[in-house]
């Protein structure tokens, strides 16, 4: 983790390097400069350019949708907005999601920091076997357990209900979520800190809640956004667990004016829809975007 | 003190440990053993029929045809998808504007390219299959739109034509994870010390040899771990595929995958135990898939 920070300032340390520079190496900026920008303006269009199309296209009518698809708007009608959100339920959709993915994350951080710190500090016949119990479940695809799944909740009678799905997210979070804290942090954090904590009463409870979490903050950050994200985003899950209307999150609930209209009516609604379904992803990725990029590729560099 | 550790232990332990247990490797066990049964999902009782499950997997022409695109994406998404990102990275990193005191130089903006080319990545799977859906759309997408709008004049339908809806889907699956890779190669490749680029500078490469000889080398590493991950989403598939092609499935199974005829035969046409030992196929192509890729890409690690 640390060193991922490092990684991602790479100017501030060339730059702190003395400028013993020598000044016969060829140049061949300038016509490499203009053509990489070219490439890389082109691609950062292609990204950009379907999300505006679709944020334009949340603000006109049908006729105007078909008429011409990339045409501006005449007249903002933000109608679509509020058809989206009360007409088609995005507002209690919204809603739902907040509920799941809010008690999601809050169980996942609190369990997976107490299992891995554990595991990672204490010695204990099984140890070994209970870490690896969690790190396998990252490598088995979901769609093995999905039936199962289905069942184990339905005999719990916990389908279609919130605890339901907050219970199964905080299961399928904690692989990672257990993998990520055992290794970047609890296991790097020092021990002298604890022992003293711990000489002085603080209890082992005491010294995990009060100096032990302080300290991995960085990495309960990182990971936490990397839950939000996960969670929010999470569609096979609901789609299988979850048929009450009344209870579907936002992304369920777009795919299911998608699918079951198979894009027909509103679309003007549809897209205002999809907006909300986006925007507040995007927005909290534009504030958190240094931890985000942390949380989410810290697996993959170890 | 020795009690108090313990049970301290227990306590932490317990409630993650049981909800792990009973939501995640329960299913997965149980997983194993109702593969081997006739069950629809909707009686309380199953009869054990041993490999039959199988036996009629492997007779199946649909599972071969969802089982050969995903084989398709396994290859086709790693390959586009890394090469798109390298060559980004690189460009991001190295074909910048040299500047005093620096041998390579990343271009300006680079921060600001990695946050753009990062926001398909945060985006919920649900929402991209929406939006692309409504983009290939042939009346009033904006794919066709936009051609006719650059003088041709298009009224293909992408998603209805067999021939090009695995394809369509393949182009929103390298857009959605492109990014990614970006900014994982970027830091890759901003902690190659510039010592290493200086020489073979001075040495006269340019900067094509300098890619191949220098940066690929020292991040193959991440290239690796990047291909085992794209195989596990290649593998995947199911909500582009669900939500996005026509059907859902594709036009005469066009787009079909293995996760959607599994969860098309256990939760829409009572095949439970069917979809399960799709479920173990699955598991065992991944497997083989990540021995493979760890076996064949092998090279002596570089530290430095």
């Amino acid at each position: 983790m640390t060193t991922q920070i490092q990684k991602a300032e790479p100017t501030a340390v060339s730059v702190a390097k003395t400028p013993t520079k020598p000044e016969k190496i060829p140049s061949e900026g300038g016509v490499l400069n203009v053509f990489s920008h070219g490439i890389l303006i082109l691609w950062a269009a292609m990204v950009i350019l379907p999300m505006l199309w679709a944020f334009m296209t949340s603000f006109k009518t049908n006729a105007e949708i078909f008429e011409a698809p990339w045409a501006l708007p005449t007249k903002l009608h933000f109608e679509n907005w509020s058809g989206a959100w009360i007409n088609a339920n995005f507002g209690a959709f919204f809603f739902n999601s907040l509920i799941v993915v809010g008690g999601g994350v809050i169980g996942t951080m609190i369990l997976g920091s107490m299992a891995a710190y554990v595991l990672a500090r204490f010695d204990f016949k099984g140890n070994r076997i209970i870490y690896f119990l969690f790190i396998s479940g990252m490598t088995f695809p979901v769609f093995l357990a999905l039936v199962p799944l289905f069942f184990v909740l339905k005999n719990m009678g916990l389908l279609s209900t919130y605890q339901g799905l907050i219970v199964v997210y905080i299961g399928y979070s904690l692989p990672f979520t257990v993998f990520f804290l055992t290794s970047f942090f609890f296991r790097t954090l020092p021990t002298s800190i604890a022992e003293a904590a711990l000489i002085d009463g603080c209890g082992h409870a005491g010294t995990f809640f009060r100096i032990m979490l302080p300290l991995a903050r960085p990495g309960l950050i990182s990971i936490g956004i990397f839950n939000v994200l996960g969670q929010w985003n999470q569609y096979l899950l609901p789609l299988v667990l979850n048929s009450d209307r009344d209870k579907f999150v936002l992304t369920q609930g777009l795919a299911d004016l998608v699918v079951s209209q198979g894009y027909a009516g509103d679309w003007g609604q549809l897209f205002a829809g999809l907006m909300i379904a986006m925007l507040p992803v995007l927005i909290v990725y534009i504030i958190f975007q240094r931890q985000v990029q942390a949380g989410m590729t810290a697996g993959a560099v170890k | 003190m020795r009690h108090g550790r313990n049970r301290f232990i227990v306590s932490f332990l317990a409630a993650p440990v049981a909800i792990y247990l009973i939501f995640v490797i329960w299913p997965y066990v149980q997983a194993i053993g109702l593969s081997m049964t006739d069950w629809s999902g909707l009686t309380p009782t199953q009869d054990f029929t041993g490999f039959a499950n199988y036996i009629r997997l492997a007779h199946d022409p649909v599972f071969w045809l969802s089982l050969w695109h995903n084989v398709i994406l396994l290859i086709v998404l790693p390959l586009i998808t890394l090469t798109l990102g390298l060559f980004f990275a690189f460009m991001i990193n190295v074909g910048g504007r040299k500047r005093k005191n620096q041998t390579v130089a990343g271009v300006r903006g680079s921060k600001l390219y990695q946050v753009v080319y990062f926001f398909p990545q945060v985006l919920s799977i649900t929402v991209i299959a929406v939006l692309w859906g409504a983009i290939y759309n042939p009346n009033n997408g904006a794919l066709n739109s936009g051609l006719r709008a650059i003088g041709i004049p298009s009224t293909i339908s992408w998603l209805s034509d067999p021939k090009l809806a695995l394809g369509c889907v393949i182009a929103v699956m390298v857009w959605w994870q492109v990014g990614f890779y970006v900014v994982l190669f970027s830091a890759g490749m901003s902690a190659i010390p510039d010592e290493i680029y200086e020489a073979v500078l001075l040495d006269g490469a340019n900067r094509f040899t300098t890619f191949f000889k220098i940066t690929f080398p020292l991040i193959w590493d991440t290239i690796q771990t990047g291909w085992v991950y794209l195989g596990i989403i290649a593998m995947d598939g199911f909500a582009i595929v669900q939500i996005m092609t026509n059907g859902p499935g594709g036009p005469d199974g066009a787009t079909t995958v293995v996760p959607f005829y599994l969860w098309d035969s256990a939760f829409n046409h009572g095949q439970a135990g069917y979809g399960i030992s799709m479920g173990v196929a699955m598991l065992i192509v991944t497997l083989l898939f990540a021995v493979l890729t760890l076996r064949f890409s092998r090279r002596e690690r570089i530290e430095f």
